[in-house]
């Protein structure tokens, strides 16, 4: 087996591309993050895991805008995401400047997949160690996709990925109800993370994105009212108020 | 504007629109063509009139068929960007058109938009005329077009506005084509008209 260890982008005889087994391993050992779409909303859900409890937690994000309608996660490596978010801000402007509108999800995902994909297809580079939650509104209504470091992207009603990835996924079969509100599926969330965390989860070690049409944004057009779902990071105070009605 | 001559104008009525352009092609005042296609069907219910210089009318409409690689219908206002985009990309060296999109948005409001050779663009409530015929056709418009018409009546209005506007440029004319994009259907009909 290892005499076949040449670079990523050599296959090995069994077919696999090792090091893209290597970075959803990576992925695998990040904390839990978990995506719920329901009626008209979707919410993003992770955790902030301290390596020490000296760090400030309250500057980390784990959950970030990525243009006015989408917003994204992820379970792995934290660099790689940053990388991510600014190359997904970057395609969406370039959308935005093209079309003067916000990029449908299904294009942003798509767009950003094949960026991730040309990193396990080209020399002198590696893949990202990250699986990313990407949440947003469009025309079509609430979308909520999953992306890999090789690339492929999946739809879900809902999902988690990372280290507790196995149990969440079957709460949340357990606990999905597509008609449910905002209100509960945040409330859902937060149950899902609750049951994979070690110790008391307050809302220090907890970031939550939603966007739906409870989310709205109001732009003052002369003679035209503009309502656009806007995707919202929750304060901590927000958290708290739900981790409350959580028990 | 005047190396092949044209003329297109887009109107809107209650809940469509109606885009027409003459058939003309020609190299200044020689006629080449009589049945030259200038508008382009992008969805159901967006169209585009693409005016000016003929080798760039087709180089136009093929790099922006290129360019939407989505799976959904696009709107019209966003298609209208799109080229305003295509078209300023060329700030320095640019296709020499005044395109003119016309299309129903998602709730079926009329939608329609012209643009200088830069892309530069102009959304009107009313009526949207270019090409070597377009002071005609303005005048004609602004004494014909009337707020709110129903289909047949914006086609009435459309066609009298090319066909007189036409009659007094040597450049464009030769036949006509009228679409007019209704919430359920497109109608296009061909125009005769004086052929001299």
């Amino acid at each position: 087996m290892s005499n076949y260890n040449f670079s990523l982008t050599t296959f090995s005889p069994s077919g696999k591309l090792g090091q893209i087994e290597h970075a959803l391993a990576a992925v695998n050992k990040g904390v839990t993050s978990v995506g719920i779409k329901v009626q008209d909303s979707v919410v993003l859900a992770s955790i902030k895991k301290p390596g020490s409890s000296l760090i400030d937690l309250d500057t980390l994000k784990v959950v970030e805008p990525i243009c006015g309608s989408i917003g994204m996660t992820y379970s792995g490596m934290g660099p790689d995401f940053r990388v991510l978010v600014s190359r997904a801000r970057k395609i969406a402007q370039e959308y935005i400047r093209l079309y003067q509108e916000d990029p449908p999800v299904n294009i942003l995902v798509k767009n950003l997949a094949s960026l991730i994909q040309d990193f396990t297809q080209s020399g002198g580079v590696r893949p990202f160690g990250v699986s990313l939650l990407i949440a947003g509104y469009d025309s079509r209504g609430p979308g909520l996709y999953q992306v890999d470091p090789s690339g492929a992207y999946f739809p879900w009603k809902a999902t988690a990925i990372g280290k507790t990835m196995v149990e969440s996924k079957t709460f949340l079969e357990k606990r999905y109800n597509k008609d449910s509100g905002l209100e509960d599926a945040i409330h859902t969330a937060i149950l899902t993370l609750k049951e994979g965390f070690e110790g008391q989860l307050t809302e220090e070690f907890l970031d939550i994105g939603i966007i739906g049409t409870e989310t709205t944004v109001e732009f003052n057009v002369p003679g035209k009212e503009y309502k656009n779902p806007e995707f919202r990071v929750l304060s901590a105070a927000d958290i708290r108020d739900h981790l409350e009605n959580t028990v | 504007m005047s190396y092949n001559g044209t003329a297109i104008v887009a109107m809107t009525g209650k809940n469509c629109v109606a885009i027409a352009a003459d058939k003309r092609l020609g190299q200044q005042f020689l006629t080449v063509d009589m049945d030259f296609q200038k508008i382009f069907p992008i969805t159901k219910k967006t169209y585009v009139g693409l005016p000016g210089l003929a080798t760039d009318v087709q180089t136009l409409y093929k790099s922006n068929m290129y360019r939407l690689n989505e799976q959904r219908d696009i709107e019209p206002k966003a298609f209208a960007h799109m080229v305003s985009s295509t078209l300023y990309e060329k700030r320095f060296g640019p296709y020499y058109i005044e395109p003119i999109v016309a299309g129903l948005d998602k709730n079926n409001n009329p939608y329609i938009c012209g643009m200088d050779l830069l892309g530069c663009m102009d959304v009107a409530h009313d009526f949207i005329v270019a090409g070597s015929a377009d002071e005609n056709l303005k005048g004609m418009c602004e004494n014909l077009w009337e707020a709110d018409l129903e289909p047949e009546d914006l086609f009435e209005t459309i066609s009298q506005a090319l066909l007189n506007a036409v009659d007094r440029d040597a450049l464009s004319g030769w036949g006509g084509v009228v679409h007019i994009i209704t919430p359920n259907e497109v109608i296009t009909r061909h125009l005769k008209a004086r052929m001299d």
